[in-house]
């Protein structure tokens, strides 16, 4: 994680959480590291991470069960709605910035075929030098 | 007495030295349980305001509150205080050094030495003369965690010295503090990498708050990393 950035760290803690949900390196019903061993881990201010643990708690990706620890819900449709979530952010992210730039939805559209086959064609040509 | 959620109350203080206004009326509130970054170029004022509050300078006018009580004899003891100086005894081993520096606390507890020894990497038989900066700053750090005052002060604890020290110090902090009991202020000239130890800030710049907040708060405001916002204020 990148502390220098204008994210606020608690923020960067569930994010990666939620990253490490959507990939499936974190499974519904996986312990989780205590607050003072992330902190230690993070090198950062206990409290940030309580902060974290306490927002994810609210958003229903952990749960803390006393004396036991805290864990990843156990909530069958938690890895896809991380996942949904995620993606519609980086979806939306993407297309204000093509709007803020002046294109718009269907035109995004247009470009963003246009790059998927250029990208198709350059990743199959690495693959064939290999 | 009724004892507030404040750690810290400083209201319109000054202090003039011949020649220079160090403090120009400065104002904080310092939440119990948080961790103060107290940032700003040298000569800003920082280790002025941490004397104040230890009790080490009397302020020319204003008034400070140590968890709701004037500076007395009975704060002092509330306070765990690093200066920015080299404090330390040369001639004394590191075993010494902390055998001498327990007799002045009650609140000292033994049992953590072996360990923040350890931790911090300090062999206890070696002589402060032979100790590096960067080693000495470690040293100095053990003297504060070692007790369980309730406010600690650490002027400069990151000044000079060599990076796997300043990374150790970093990690001794986020290990020892306990948010539950104690409230922590560190100034520093350079935010650098330690930006993620502070709950909140306090920007000052000759002798003035500038800009005070929590840190997280401040990130969003300003879309800007403390240290980024704070070479831009101080640019």
């Amino acid at each position: 994680m990148d502390f220098s950035t204008s994210i606020p760290i608690y923020l960067q803690i569930i994010e990666e959480f939620k990253r490490q949900i959507a990939i499936g390196s974190l499974r519904p019903g996986d312990k989780i590291p205590s607050q003072r061993e992330l902190a230690l881990e993070l090198k950062v201010n206990a409290n940030t991470v309580q902060r974290a643990y306490r927002e994810m708690e609210i958003l229903g990706l952990v749960e803390t069960l006393r004396g036991q620890g805290t864990f990843i819900c156990q909530n069958p449709r938690l890895v896809e709605e991380t996942k949904t979530e995620m993606l519609t952010n980086l979806i939306d992210e993407f297309l204000q910035a093509m709007n803020s730039l002046g294109y718009k939805e269907e035109a995004v559209l247009e470009l963003l075929k246009e790059r998927c086959e250029q990208h198709q064609i350059s990743t199959g040509q690495e693959g064939s030098n290999e | 007495m009724i004892q507030g959620s404040q750690a810290l109350v400083v209201r319109d203080l000054r202090k003039k030295y011949p020649g220079t206004e160090a403090l120009k009326g400065i104002d904080l509130t310092l939440p119990k349980g948080e961790i103060c970054g107290l940032l700003g170029p040298n000569g800003s004022g920082k280790s002025t305001l941490l004397k104040c509050v230890i009790g080490l300078l009397q302020a020319d006018s204003g008034t400070i509150e140590i968890f709701g009580q004037k500076p007395s004899r009975h704060t002092k003891a509330q306070i765990a205080f690093v200066p920015e100086i080299d404090n330390l005894y040369r001639w004394m081993t590191v075993q010494e050094t902390i055998d001498f520096i327990s007799t002045f606390y009650e609140d000292w507890e033994p049992q953590r030495v072996p360990d923040l020894l350890d931790f911090m990497r300090l062999e206890p038989e070696k002589r402060v003369s032979s100790l590096s900066k960067g080693m000495r700053a470690r040293l100095k750090l053990i003297l504060t965690l070692a007790r369980t005052a309730p406010l600690v002060l650490l002027d400069e604890p990151f000044s000079g010295i060599d990076p796997s020290s300043r990374d150790r110090i970093v990690e001794g902090i986020v290990r020892e503090f306990k948010s539950e009991e104690q409230t922590m202020i560190i100034s520093t000239h350079a935010v650098g990498d330690t930006e993620q130890l502070f709950d909140s800030v306090v920007f000052l710049d000759e002798g003035t708050v500038n800009l005070q907040g929590n840190a997280e708060d401040l990130r969003v405001r300003y879309r800007k990393s403390i240290n980024d916002l704070f070479k831009e204020v101080f640019a």
